[in-house]
């Protein structure tokens, strides 16, 4: 919004319209794509609050010191965070137009992104089966939602994240794609960021 | 009564619940639903209310088929990426479910005027329930929402100078999803029941336990949908706002409407999510059993109340500061005065955006939560209603010594000062714990409610639509009806809820209906005049657009600027083009529009460029009627219905962000056409002599 | 709302990004993954090694170090800076935070004494 368009003309008079058409209005996707998510952030608040407020209403079950398996979660961490590093790859590849590399980098990121949900499935299938499913008691039921829900957010970016590469591969690094590319690594590292919540509020100080 | 009678009958002996529990069956094909499920087969008004719905829509229907409106429908309007059109979209789904939510409040009224001692009424308490539920769901999410969104998404582009928002096809899918969640309430008068818990839902009563059939599950997934529309019109408005106005238009030069409509998008980002969390949960209860708000294994009901009202709270100040901009642009006009201390409102809205955070306990200070956190939220709940006030002040004082003209729109006004200021006071008077110890759920807080929202949104809204339906629609409305529906509203709103202070102080509790004690019975039937009044009102107000239609010639407006306007929506023409601006406006000051009429603007004559603009898209429709299915389906437990409207949902999808083809260009002959037209037009006007 | 066409044709460099996408650099991404290593491990390693005695100072320690990691991945990652559109994106992120921290401690603060006082027998009611 900020082109420099003259308010006067020679003779004083002020202009009040852009006939030259010099103003164009920027491109809002991006911030578009940050206020979403900080709605995101927000739904995420009141889960965390929720976990906050029951996640010590053990109703005479399991509690996380019982069920934690902190190896995992680093392992699970580890991963998460390699593939924000392999996001950050992708971002430079683009900057440097380079295609190939671009959805090189992509993939890499996404199976990253799958091992943390295989893992995440295997820690919910083994607690499910040791009888600490969501329904046994209020912690439960908050870890559950509040995890789980990240979870759902790395598998949707996945999902995304393979659209994607069939659509820069398709059109190649549009500047539609760059936004995307852009959008979706946004994105990932914001739930990088939850993840580091998640693993010191809910693991750590559960174990602690 | 023949009602209470049936359904005593039709369920075992219970007149509390629509359904036995036991008796719900589910199958793979058809989940949960049955022929039950049909409660016209045993509920005459259901029936009643059935056929004449059936009647209406059907010569509707058949009227659209028979002029073959169909196409045109569908490409001037329901794929229109125009945010004229969705703003009008909007503003015809407020005024239609504003019939349904005015039916739920009538037959309310009529209740409780009748139902003393051995007469029961003609509603049973479970039928009862589901009605002031639906009241308070349809008014605040399918009435004011949609009405203040509409206004917003009308006017904010024409205010700031842009051609569209930000993101149009996503506009054109958030009215959609907010039609779909009106589809399903509708839906739940027919087919099933609605919930029967009050307009929030608290558990453990909306749990599966004590809300066990489908009426909770209605109430959650219109919820839902219509909660991304919102989420998304919100990220939408505020990115057009911040990005796309006309150079030269500092934020402290933008319209008043605009920085209300700019705190109300930033409120409606930060709090809709948390709604959207707490349903979420109350979801998982009811469908995998968890226990988040359960009286049992470790939950807490409380945590539901908490965070529904940290949504619950901000959400009134949605309603209500876009309307606050409305009467800040009114009073300005129709005083023919600037705005006094635009600088002093913008710090009060920016103010109360940010204090609507700090005082959401204030609708639950009866739990228990002690005498230091009551009186932190209390002294919180005073201090917000000190910027308000402020509001009031500079209103008041851009009046005095105004010329001013009492059009409609500046009579709600007046009316909105009066009513809405004894809102607000007995607004304070709840904020203090002790008294709110006696008044909490009475009618008094009823009262209060109704005094703000009636006062302030509802009254703002009609003054916002006489205000601009000229330019919407290119003549004004009648002024005699016009008139008479203000009178009614105003007169009906008093009379209905004065008594109900009353009865609040007397020590009546809301959402009764049935009473034993006979002395209150008149204060009951004042009130229903009063309902009948805001009846009249109501049908004054759709004789008003009809009689407006059929007399629009004399009520044409040719200039664009029937009221001598000082915003730049004004500039244009009425209606406006598609593309707003044949040429972007330049900013110098504030009231832009009446700088340039000040300072000897000119209408351009020629010079016309192409102009760049998105396409419509069938895409929202298609959309949202799969989350309606969707909806539908997880309702009534048809799993493989849901799935398969989620797989189609993710693949629609997906498959919809492969079009890359989404704008075009109007051709500068076109934009000629349309610019000489309208220059023609009010060369007209000033020959004849007609004079606004 | 959409490319001009034929705008931008001198801003297609090598190097430079329209849209307000953020510059990216190798040293940048690399600096935040180390020092995010390290403020993972060890909170993990207080945690699993039982390091500290008291469990709430222990809690205390790794929110610390959750809070600077996330400033790390805000800087680092995505680039957060005071400038990026007009400062816009700084200003949603902190009003966004101090609303998180509002639901965050509001909620706790409240169902704390909700519990408190509402939990049945657990203490003198005439204290209310």
């Amino acid at each position: 919004m900020s082109e420099p368009i003259a308010m006067t003309r020679e003779d004083g008079s002020p202009v009040f319209l852009d006939t030259k058409g010099d103003h164009h209005p920027q491109n809002g996707t991006l911030l578009g794509f940050w206020l979403y998510l900080l709605s995101d952030l927000m739904i995420f608040a009141s889960l965390f609050a929720t976990y906050g407020v029951l996640g010590r209403s053990y109703a005479a079950g399991p509690s996380g010191a019982d069920l934690f398996d902190l190896k995992l979660i680093a392992a699970n961490t580890a991963i998460l965070l390699v593939s924000s590093i392999t996001y950050g790859f992708a971002m430079i590849a683009m900057q440097n137009r380079n295609q190939r590399r671009v959805i090189g980098w992509l993939i890499a990121t996404g199976l990253l992104g799958l091992g943390f949900i295989a893992i995440e499935l295997y820690e919910f299938l083994h607690l499910i089966h040791l009888g600490a499913g969501p329904q046994r008691s209020a912690f439960l039921s908050a870890f559950f939602a509040l995890v789980g829900t990240h979870g759902l957010h790395v598998l949707f970016g996945v999902i995304w994240l393979v659209v994607l590469c069939v659509q820069i591969d398709k059109h190649g690094l549009t500047r539609a794609n760059t936004r995307r590319i852009a959008c979706l690594s946004m994105f990932w590292h914001f739930l990088d960021v939850v993840w580091i919540g998640v693993f010191t509020f809910v693991y750590l100080m559960g174990v602690v | 009564m023949g009602g209470l009678d049936q359904i005593q009958h039709k369920s075992s002996g219970s007149a509390l619940m629509a359904i036995d529990p036991s008796k719900i069956t589910h199958s793979p094909i058809t989940g949960i639903m049955s022929w039950d499920a049909l409660p016209m087969l045993y509920d005459p008004i259901l029936l009643w209310t059935f056929i004449g719905t059936a009647v209406i829509g059907l010569a509707m229907l058949t009227a659209i088929t028979k002029y073959k409106l169909w196409g045109y429908l569908w490409t001037e309007w329901f794929t229109s990426i125009d945010h004229k059109k969705i703003g009008i979209m909007y503003m015809v789904l407020g005024l239609v479910m504003l019939l349904r939510g005015f039916a739920d409040a009538i037959m309310m009224r009529l209740q409780q005027a009748i139902a003393f001692g051995d007469n029961l009424g003609y509603l049973p308490p479970h039928h009862y329930d589901q009605i002031f539920t639906a009241h308070g769901v349809i008014m605040i999410f399918f009435v004011a929402m949609p009405l203040v969104t509409g206004l917003m998404n009308y006017l904010v582009p024409l205010q700031i100078g842009a051609r569209d928002v930000a993101f149009p096809f996503l506009n054109n899918f958030s009215f959609w999803m907010t039609s779909c969640g009106a589809v399903l309430v509708m839906m739940s008068l027919f087919f099933g029941e609605f919930a029967a818990t009050g307009w929030l839902a608290y558990p453990p009563l909306s749990g599966i336990t004590h809300s066990p059939w489908v009426g909770v599950d209605y109430y959650i997934w219109a919820l839902q949908i219509a909660g991304v529309g919102t989420l998304l019109s919100g990220v939408n408005l505020l990115v057009t706002i911040i990005k796309m106005r006309a150079p030269g238009m500092s934020l402290m030069r933008m319209p008043v409407f605009t920085w209300t409509s700019l705190c109300t998008n930033v409120l409606i980002v930060v709090s809709f999510p948390v709604l959207t969390a707490v349903l979420g949960l109350l979801t998982l209860d009811r469908y995998l059993g968890t226990n988040f708000f359960t009286s049992d294994l470790g939950g807490n009901a409380m945590m539901y109340v908490n965070l529904v009202w940290i949504w619950g709270h901000p959400e009134v100040y949605i309603l209500i500061l876009p309307l606050f901009g409305v009467f800040s642009e009114i009073v300005s006009t129709y005083s023919g005065k600037r705005l006094f201390g635009y600088s002093s409102m913008v710090y009060a809205t920016v103010c109360i955006t940010i204090l609507s955070y700090l005082v959401w306990l204030h609708h639950f200070f009866t739990m228990g939560s002690g005498a230091s956190v009551n009186s932190f939220f209390g002294i919180t709940t005073m201090i917000i209603s000190i910027p308000t006030g402020a509001k009031i002040f500079n209103w008041l004082f851009t009046m005095y010594r105004g010329r001013i003209r009492f059009e409609v729109p500046m009579l709600w006004t007046m009316g909105f000062m009066v009513t809405f200021v004894v809102g607000g006071m007995t607004g304070v008077l709840l904020a203090v714990p002790p008294a709110d110890f006696v008044l909490h759920n009475s009618l008094f807080l009823v009262a209060h409610f109704h005094n703000v929202i009636i006062g302030g949104v509802v009254f703002g809204l009609f003054a916002a639509m006489t205000h601009w339906f000229p330019k919407a629609f290119g003549f004004k409305l009648d002024d005699f009806w016009g008139k008479l529906s203000f009178w009614m509203w105003l007169a009906g709103y008093w009379l209905a809820f004065t008594p109900l202070y009353v009865l609040g102080l007397m020590g009546v509790t809301r959402r009764m209906s049935h009473f034993d004690d006979p002395s209150l019975q008149i204060w009951f039937q004042i009130a229903l005049v009063g309902a009948v009044l805001v009846g009249i009102g109501i049908f004054a107000f759709l004789v008003c657009i009809f009689v407006s239609f059929r007399k629009r010639e004399q009520l044409r407006d040719v200039t664009g600027d029937p009221w001598d306007g000082r915003t730049l929506e004004w500039s244009t023409s009425s209606p406006p083009p598609v593309y707003n601006f044949a040429f972007t406006p330049v900013v110098h000051d504030n009231d832009a529009w009446w700088d340039m009429k000040q300072r000897g603007f000119q209408r351009p004559t020629g010079g016309f460029t192409p102009i760049h603009m998105p396409k419509n898209t069938g895409a929202g429709v298609v959309l949202a009627g799969l989350s309606t299915a969707g909806g539908f389906a997880m309702i009534w437990h048809i799993w493989w219905l849901a799935i398969a409207a989620l797989v189609a949902i993710v693949g629609y999808s997906i498959w919809h962000s492969f079009n890359y083809d989404r704008d075009y260009f109007i051709p500068a002959e076109e934009v000629d056409t349309t610019e000489q037209l309208r220059t023609q037009q009010m060369r007209t006007q000033q020959l004849s002599g007609a004079h606004v | 709302m959409g490319e001009h066409a034929g705008q931008h044709a001198t801003h297609d460099a090598h190097d430079h990004l329209e849209d307000g996408i953020p510059h990216a650099s190798a040293k940048e991404y690399l600096t935040g993954f180390v020092l995010s290593v390290v403020l993972t491990v060890i909170p993990f390693w207080l945690v699993m090694g039982k390091v500290i005695p008291s469990p709430t100072v222990t809690s205390l320690v790794i929110l610390g170090f959750a809070a600077v990691q996330i400033v790390v991945h805000m800087f680092y990652f995505l680039h957060m800076n005071a400038k990026s559109e007009g400062g816009w994106n700084m200003l949603a992120l902190i009003f966004t935070l101090v609303l998180v921290v509002i639901v965050l401690a509001g909620s706790l603060w409240v169902m704390y004494h909700l519990n408190t006082n509402m939990m049945p027998a657990l203490h003198d009611m005439q204290n209310m």
